[in-house]
């Protein structure tokens, strides 16, 4: 039994280690790093019963909670800063876990099978499933390094409230998230055929299982149990400890890792659960043009993504209707606040909305460019290069599909929102306005693109740069002003001199200035291009 | 006329140098053969060819124009099948074939349509789920339905079966009849040899030998089988005689061309039963070369 389907597991395993090393060591590093400096500051926020007040009010506003997750009871909030830590770092940590994970495993299960290299390994004398089950261990190892990093590097702080109990609890239920994500992502690479298809289909169960937890969170609790993400919130981690969600997703993580196991054993090597149809003998009319290929090449992802945007950016407009309500609710910000003053704090939150959904948004235009990338990595460029197709004419159909997809994900944005606030919304902004706001950040989009273009132009193995700078953007956005982080570091990031509509009025020159920015890295990128030498 | 033109071509990688002053010429109509072991650089030179990559110095014009400035340009009238051929998974094979015929302008759907019957290949299938074979008979259908002047093909035939060896071999003479140009790199020789007016040998990123296939036998020796009704004697005291192997009374031996005469005048004195001679291969003359070679080498040191 054990050397029909488990031998060699460990030289496998070694195997991978050697191939993953780096990328483990950056994300444990990264992930872990981010959460023990933002901890470290917390003993200096939220020092006075005011302020814990004040923000433990925020954190029951349901666009918070939509965000971010439950709140906590307002006794717990003024016992310890640890609740604030939990509400503002754990749902995104647990989904930062979550995309490395599922990374990971569909480029070491899928991404090896389609480039062959499961096939050599196949044919020596190695267990039928020693492979899915080499990167179950390697999961599961990556994971458990995590929570113990995550849990001994944030108890180390001694922050009051925050004792190890606690900690290890924060760290083992991010450890549990990841894990729950990649047995799934080890499920979904049995059922399709590329490793494409694994990241983009796990990515969308991701965003799903976020958006029944936020709907969940909101209105009807019953909904978040449904969802992998709805429990990873419901710890109180630093308040109650409730260790029953750990049991639950581990429960989950068994379960995938067994059906992932099963399905494996059971398929052929380089095929699916879905067998494919038989195509076209040639070629449509929109697949001829070099836009329309590259548009074709790409249009599940972009379909996917615009999706994605849309349904999140709905969800976040429907909350804006509990968020009425909750103003009214609470006669103490009534007595407080002005009526203007609410109507800001309202729209403070649109454009928080607007912004991080500009962010997540900005992923796919960044993607467009960076595809080029695999493609020549795989040997595709040279079919095209070598024939009477230029460097220039292809990459500049790229940037213009990257500056298509950025049009297509703001007014997905524009549209979703708005669409949501409607239908709960008395008086919501208008079409326009919501358009206008999410229009602004374009220039903002651009520069990402031109940076993708830039260092895929002149230096192919930087342009992972682009997501440090796009992860840099979301730090400063998400956490800048709590952290009171200098100006000058704010200001690297571009997303700070947007014009947040419509608190703020648009100021063009900021635009225009981000918009030669990003024009003179097209141009760099354009030259560089056309001088390297090309992998393939 | 000269389709091709390569002067001094070298390429380095960081510190090593994969092509060390290649030269090589193609004359209109005539197929180049271009042969060497793995890695010798025959794959380096035909990117560099293609503007793929840059030359680090030297010059190699195509239609008398820079191969990397005008890229482009010169691609309109150039087909070029891979030794590896990477396709896009997710479309079909049909579909990659009109898109890379479309890349070159307006192409001639009936000479498609011939070709993939010919070659026997079903186009409705993805690309994901083709044999070497299969890829590579994509870029051979798409190179051959095109309207070019100059076909390059590096090692196109690796995974080809025999009787599609034989249609692409059909192939290449009809473009040949054309007048059309033809560069040819490959490692297997005999392939060389039925197609081939002229080749280049490369080794270590250096052209060693280069020449009409006559021109390259000179330098080289034939096989020769005998037996004789008496006892063969004297045979090894002849000058250019080589590799004299002696089983059940039959000699089989290597002669230098220019010593065949002097050869068969003796062996005749001894009553030939059975004589057959076979003309060298491509083979021999790579190993001669090396032999060759190598000798120097040791003499120089």
């Amino acid at each position: 039994m054990y050397g029909k389907y488990m031998k060699r597991t460990g030289l496998i395993f070694t195997l991978l280690v050697k191939q993953l090393r780096w990328k483990l060591f950056v994300w444990l590093f990264a992930i872990t790093g981010i959460n023990v400096l933002v901890a470290s500051f917390y003993p200096s926020l939220y020092k006075d019963v005011a302020s814990r007040l004040a923000a433990s009010m925020t954190m029951e506003n349901p666009a918070m909670i939509a965000m971010l997750g439950p709140g906590y009871e307002t006794e717990a909030y003024l016992a310890s800063p640890g609740p604030f830590f939990a509400n503002e770092m754990l749902l995104f940590t647990a989904i930062a876990a979550a995309i490395m994970n599922i990374l990971l495993v569909s480029q070491s299960t899928r991404g090896d099978e389609e480039a062959g290299r499961l096939e050599i390994v196949q044919a020596r004398s190695v267990g039928k499933v020693a492979y899915t089950n080499a990167v179950m261990i390697i999961i599961f190892g990556a994971n458990v390094l995590l929570s113990l990093l995550i849990g001994i590097g944030i108890g180390l702080l001694q922050i009051e409230g925050m004792d190890w109990q606690s900690t290890m609890l924060f760290g083992s239920v991010l450890g549990l998230t990841g894990l729950v994500f990649g047995a799934m992502t080890l499920v979904i690479a049995q059922l399709v055929e590329s490793a494409r298809s694994v990241t983009m289909f796990s990515l969308m169960v991701l965003i799903l299982s976020y958006l029944i937890r936020a709907i969940g969170d909101v209105n009807y609790e019953w909904l978040s149990y449904a969802s992998p993400l709805g429990w990873t919130v419901r710890t109180k981690v630093f308040a109650d400890d409730d260790w029953l969600p750990v049991i639950v997703l581990s429960v989950l993580t068994v379960f995938f890792g067994l059906l992932a196991l099963y399905l494996h054993a059971k398929r052929d090597i380089g095929s699916g659960y879905f067998t494919p149809r038989k195509g076209r003998s040639h070629a449509s009319k929109l697949l001829l043009t070099p836009f329309g290929f590259h548009l074709w090449m790409q249009k599940t992802n972009i379909a996917a993504w615009t999706l994605a945007i849309f349904v999140l950016s709905w969800s976040m407009g429907f909350v804006m209707g509990d968020m009425e309500s909750y103003w009214q609710d609470i006669e103490l910000i009534e007595q407080f606040l002005a009526a203007d003053m609410q109507a800001e704090m309202t729209e403070q939150f649109i454009t928080l909305i607007i912004a991080i959904m500009t962010l997540i948004g900005t992923i796919p235009v960044a993607m467009t460019v960076l595809h080029l990338k695999g493609e020549e990595m795989r040997g595709f460029m040279e079919n095209m290069f070598s024939r009477a197709t230029s460097r220039h004419r292809v990459l500049a159909n790229y940037v213009l599909l990257s500056i298509f997809v950025s049009l297509l994900m703001q007014t997905a944005l524009a549209v979703g929102f708005w669409s949501g606030c409607v239908a709960v919304l008395e008086e919501p902004m208008t079409f326009l306005t919501t358009l206008k706001a999410a229009f602004v950040y374009l220039p903002a989009m651009w520069l990402f693109s031109g940076i993708a273009v830039w260092l895929y132009g002149w230096f192919p193995k930087l342009t992972p740069l682009v997501w440090l700078y796009l992860s840099y953007g979301f730090f400063v956005m998400y956490l800048g002003n709590l952290l009171d982080m200098p100006l000058w570091l704010r200001n690297i990031s571009v997303f700070e001199h947007v014009a947040k509509i419509p608190l703020e009025e648009v100021k063009v020159f900021p635009l225009a200035i981000i918009v030669i920015i990003a024009f003179l890295f097209f141009l760099f990128g354009f030259y560089h291009f056309r001088k390297r030498d090309l992998f393939g | 006329m000269s389709i091709l033109v390569v002067e001094h071509l070298t390429k380095k990688f960081g510190s090593f140098t994969a092509l060390d002053g290649v030269n090589m010429e193609l004359k209109e109509g005539e197929v180049y053969g271009f042969i060497g072991p793995n890695g010798a650089g025959k794959s380096t030179t035909i990117r560099i060819l293609l503007g793929i990559i840059k030359a680090t110095s030297g010059s190699a014009k195509i239609f008398g124009k820079d191969v990397w400035k005008d890229a482009v340009e010169i691609h309109k009238r150039v087909a070029y099948v891979p030794g590896d051929v990477h396709l896009w998974p997710n479309l079909t094979g049909g579909e990659v074939i009109d898109i890379l015929l479309k890349m070159n302008g307006k192409y001639d759907k009936k000479k498609r349509d011939r070709f993939i019957e010919l070659f026997d290949f079903d186009p409705t299938k993805k690309c994901r789920a083709y044999s070497k074979g299969n890829r590579q008979k994509v870029a051979l259908i798409a190179a051959f339905a095109s309207d070019a002047d100059l076909f390059i093909f590096d090692e196109p035939t690796t995974g080809l079966d025999p009787l599609m060896e034989t249609y692409f071999r059909q192939s290449v003479l009809e473009a040949k009849q054309e007048g059309k140009t033809v560069l040819f790199s490959s490692h297997i020789l005999s392939e060389v040899e039925k197609l081939c007016d002229r080749v280049g040998i490369i080794r270590q990123g250096k052209i060693i030998e280069t020449g009409s296939l006559d021109e390259l036998r000179y330098i080289t020796r034939s096989n020769f089988t005998v037996k004789t009704r008496e006892t063969l004697s004297g045979l090894d005291e002849l000058e250019g005689v080589y590799h004299i192997e002696e089983k059940d009374g039959e000699y089989s031996f290597q002669v230098d061309s220019e010593k065949i005469d002097a050869v068969i005048r003796h062996i005749s004195q001894f009553g030939v039963v059975k004589l057959e001679s076979s003309p060298p291969t491509l083979e021999d003359l790579f190993l001669r070369h090396y032999e060759r070679v190598g000798k120097q080498e040791a003499g120089d040191a």
